[in-house]
């Protein structure tokens, strides 16, 4: 119990530093990168690419098991058909990211800094989530 | 200066990638921070306290590096409230409506080769980089 609290924080924090060090926390650098019609900075496409291959590589491994260390079994998404809702919520996504700069980890880890910017944006992202939680 | 900060890249994103492997190994799940962010006010996916320590991580990390070095967590060029509270509600809405963000579709989805979140990204640069191109390039906004 206190373990598996433990874990989540943990990897909270490494997730968070993850983050920041990658310039996920600076929004301008993330339209920057968004920018490819401007003066593009592709900094972010090493920060996907290095994420996505550890990943895949950490996946393959663990997944060779029949449970994680913490629990009986594993959780993974099983939806598999592609939905209007899918291509509908990803678009939002993707315009209310390019309007600011922020998606939500990021968001989460810059509203530490408590600026009317950052708590606005993350106050209206979790309105976004109760929304959709009504509906659901 | 370039290569510094892709080499910075490359070490934040293994970082993010440990931490999405880390949260497989020990507690089987994916890492969408979407999702986990979520379920603290909807609790649906399981237990609100895991979503909440998680968050409370982010945070102590946030705090801390902006105690030491503040540029590394920076505010949105766009300092218009309403644009902010709307973009933040579009990506409220969008990532639960898609089930996703750049974390749960981008890293965790295209590791474990889902077709979902392929598309899911693809569709989600694609606005990203048209929303940016209509505010940055056209009507040259912020």
């Amino acid at each position: 119990m206190k373990i598996k609290f433990l874990s989540y924080f943990t990897i909270g924090i490494v997730f968070g530093v993850g983050l920041i060090l990658s310039g996920m926390t600076q929004p301008l650098k993330v339209l920057g990168f968004l920018d490819i019609f401007g003066s593009w900075d592709p900094t972010l496409a090493f920060v996907m690419g290095s994420a996505v291959i550890t990943t895949t590589i950490g996946y393959k491994l663990i997944l060779r098991r029949t449970s994680p260390l913490l629990e009986n079994n594993f959780f993974m998404p099983t939806a598999s058909t592609l939905d209007t809702k899918l291509v509908l919520g990803a678009s939002m996504f993707g315009i209310g990211w390019g309007l600011v700069g922020f998606c939500p980890g990021p968001a989460l880890t810059a509203v530490s800094s408590l600026t009317t910017g950052t708590v606005t944006f993350v106050l209206a992202m979790f309105a976004g989530f109760w929304l959709v939680g009504l509906v659901k | 200066m370039d290569i510094w900060q892709y080499s910075n890249g490359i070490v934040g994103g293994t970082i993010i990638g440990l931490a999405a492997t880390l949260l497989l190994l020990l507690n089987g799940r994916v890492l969408g921070i979407s999702g986990i962010a979520a379920n603290i006010i909807t609790g649906h996916s399981y237990s609100r306290k895991y979503s909440i320590s998680f968050v409370c991580g982010l945070l102590i990390a946030g705090w801390t590096t902006f105690k030491i070095v503040p540029a590394a967590l920076a505010d949105s060029p766009v300092t218009d409230i309403k644009v902010l509270a709307l973009a933040g509600l579009l990506v409220g809405v969008g990532t639960r409506l898609g089930n996703g963000c750049t974390s749960g579709h981008g890293v965790c989805g295209l590791s474990r080769f889902s077709k979902r979140s392929l598309v899911a990204t693809i569709v989600f640069m694609s606005t990203a980089i048209t929303t940016v191109y209509l505010t940055r390039q056209i009507w040259e906004l912020g």
